[in-house]
């Protein structure tokens, strides 16, 4: 831990901070990009499948970045983010159900299933996007803020802290599967045809949102490695390695620990808000325990506390189950067990502090 | 209490379950002097300082900063910022943080958000961080972390931490313990180079030769009362005292 933190400062890897947004963006250029110049069935001219893959992954590396900023800067491990990526993704559902109905006028399925004529009022607040992307972060940040204030301010800290998202998931979770709640139950919100005026099947729509992902992750690393590097970064820091001497140094570390989970809780939810267009369904399977898990295996994996090493981690492990899911679907959970116990044993600060230290011995050699 | 009163306490009762843990303690300490808690294990040294800081919350009784600032209803950071700093007697440093990075963040603290995040050190906190480095003896060492350091080093460093924020009331948990002869040695002109009219401090400790050296004055704790107290010649001399701890 002490040497991922030394990473965050050493000017040895400030190119490579600085390399990760840079990339980002120009993948988010090259994918539309390559699909205007190579025509349809040119190997260069990429599948829907394949960019709809970039795009999700994108948005799980954005939810990994929100989990190390809370875990590996302060601390605090959240095993309930899904909750907040959840939210982000069933309010985007909500706008997406308003877009789709004053589309086709006609009710979702599971309305109709409900014996409802009309479209229910409750939703109508999501119609207009601005105003539903907004009170999806406000909804998170709300939640969050709940949470946070009621387990920081009565020093709930450490493994019971992470027991109580987790619980909090599964509690959500089985809220969501609940038909009478008026969400579709276990099969979610689905049906969803426009977005923004642009139609969600046609090829350059996924390609857009796949590159508005890769630069919005982009953004959020740039915002959050900014917070790190700052003072507030320096308590957040204090916050994890000596929580009672800072507070007894005159800081209010249950406001520090509010403020920065409340912000990672905006970052999934805006996740979550980037994931539901490009899979085209959100369900309760979202704020499944095993999602919020992930997360936390994505982040230790591709190493805590740097940031570049949760989208790392999140991107090689998405990648790899995509690919081995297809492939060979049995052969995951055994790959996926054998990396986590080979990542703990040899290489305690993660694939980025593995690459780190390699660089150092090479620089040195 | 008088004018230089720094820090009084009067009728204080802590108990933990069944435990008393302090019985009626009234102690006055004034601004210029170095007082010495001494007493054996379970006196209630610790407990004491866990009280005047907000830790701990006393069952009755007061605790008053300056005469008129009633501490045992305010929180930690709010007692801190009132101009109380206490080292802790295990050494408690952030140690991925460099050196100059523990004492900056010591400045930093009851800023605003906006500040927090946007304000680089004004050139006045700079000086001060910069004085703080060469009273604890760390100016060589500000880019390392303070993983780093040596267990001396690390005592002084969460001194210099308390010290930035100029501390009205310095309390020193067992600051040297576990030092070599000569970090002892280093700790005691440290600590007398603190002393000022504008500060008290308070020493808890078990090295009888260090508190002759440093106190001024010395209060005995036993079993949660106070038992003595005067210079440490007179403390050394008090029968009761040698009864209950020195006399072992």
């Amino acid at each position: 831990m002490l040497n991922s933190v030394s990473s965050l400062r050493s000017p040895s890897c400030t190119t490579s901070h600085i390399g990760l947004p840079v990339l980002l963006v120009c993948a988010a250029l090259v994918l539309p990009l390559f699909n205007a110049v190579f025509p349809p069935g040119h190997p260069l001219h990429l599948s829907l499948f394949v960019v709809n893959l970039v795009g999700q992954i994108m948005c799980f590396a954005l939810l990994a970045l929100a989990l190390d900023f809370v875990w590996g800067l302060l601390g605090v491990l959240s095993l309930g983010h899904g909750i907040f990526f959840g939210i982000g993704g069933y309010v985007m559902g909500f706008h997406l159900l308003n877009a789709a109905y004053a589309d086709t006028r006609v009710l979702p399925d599971f309305m109709q299933f409900m014996g409802w004529s009309t479209f229910p009022a409750a939703l109508q607040p999501f119609a207009a996007l601005p105003v539903a992307v907004l009170l999806g972060l406000l909804l998170a940040v709300f939640v969050g803020g709940v949470v946070g204030l009621a387990a920081f301010r009565s020093r709930i800290n450490g493994v019971y802290f992470s027991i109580i998202t987790q619980a909090l998931t599964y509690a959500l979770m089985l809220l969501l599967f609940n038909n009478d709640l008026g969400l579709g139950g276990n099969n979610g919100l689905t049906g969803f045809t426009l977005l923004a005026g642009f139609h969600l099947a046609h090829e350059s729509t996924q390609v857009a949102l796949a590159s508005l992902s890769a630069v919005v992750l982009a953004g959020v690393f740039v915002l959050l490695r900014g917070l790190a590097v700052s003072g507030f970064g320096q308590a957040m820091v204090a916050v994890r390695d000596d929580e009672a001497r800072l507070r007894f140094l005159g800081f209010r570390t249950d406001r520090i620990k509010l403020a920065a989970w409340c912000l990672s809780a905006a970052v999934a939810a805006l996740a979550g808000m980037l994931y539901v267009p490009q899979v085209g369904i959100i369900n309760p399977g979202i704020v499944s325990p095993t999602l919020s898990v992930e997360i936390a295996v994505w982040v230790a994996i591709g190493g805590r506390g740097t940031l570049t090493g949760a989208v790392l981690g999140a991107v090689v492990l998405s990648c790899l189950k995509f690919w081995l899911s297809a492939e060979i679907p049995s052969a995951w959970p055994f790959v996926l067990a054998g990396i986590t116990l080979l990542i703990t044993v040899a290489l305690q600060h993660g694939l980025w502090g593995g690459l780190q230290k390699l660089r150092i011995w090479k620089a040195a050699s | 209490m008088s004018q230089t009163t720094a820090l009084y306490i009067n009728g204080l009762n802590v108990r933990f379950g069944g435990f008393a843990a302090i019985t009626d303690l009234t102690l006055e300490i004034r601004y210029g002097e170095t007082r010495a808690l001494i007493g054996p294990n379970g006196a209630g040294k610790t407990t004491l300082m866990d009280v005047i800081t907000g830790k701990t919350r006393p069952n009755s009784g007061e605790v008053f900063l300056d005469r008129t600032l009633d501490l045992s209803t305010r929180g930690e950071a709010e007692i801190a910022r009132s101009g109380i700093g206490r080292k802790f007697q295990k050494p408690s440093v952030f140690e991925a943080l460099p050196v100059a990075q523990n004492l900056e963040l010591a400045v930093r603290r009851g800023l605003g958000w906006g500040e927090m995040v946007m304000s680089r050190l004004s050139v006045a906190q700079r000086e001060r961080i910069e004085e703080v480095l060469v009273t604890i003896g760390l100016q060589e060492e500000r880019q390392r972390k303070a993983a780093e350091l040596s267990h001396g080093q690390k005592q002084w460093l969460e001194i210099g931490m308390l010290l930035v924020a100029e501390p009205k009331v310095l309390l020193l948990d067992e600051p040297v313990a576990g030092m070599t002869e000569a970090e002892s040695e280093r700790t005691i002109e440290l600590i007398a180079s603190l002393r000022s009219p504008a500060r008290a401090i308070v020493v808890v400790e078990h090295d009888m030769e260090f508190v002759d050296r440093v106190a001024d004055l010395v209060s005995v704790l036993h079993e949660g009362q106070l038992l003595g107290e005067g210079s440490m010649q007179a403390v050394r001399t008090n029968p009761k005292v040698i009864q209950v701890y020195l006399g072992r």
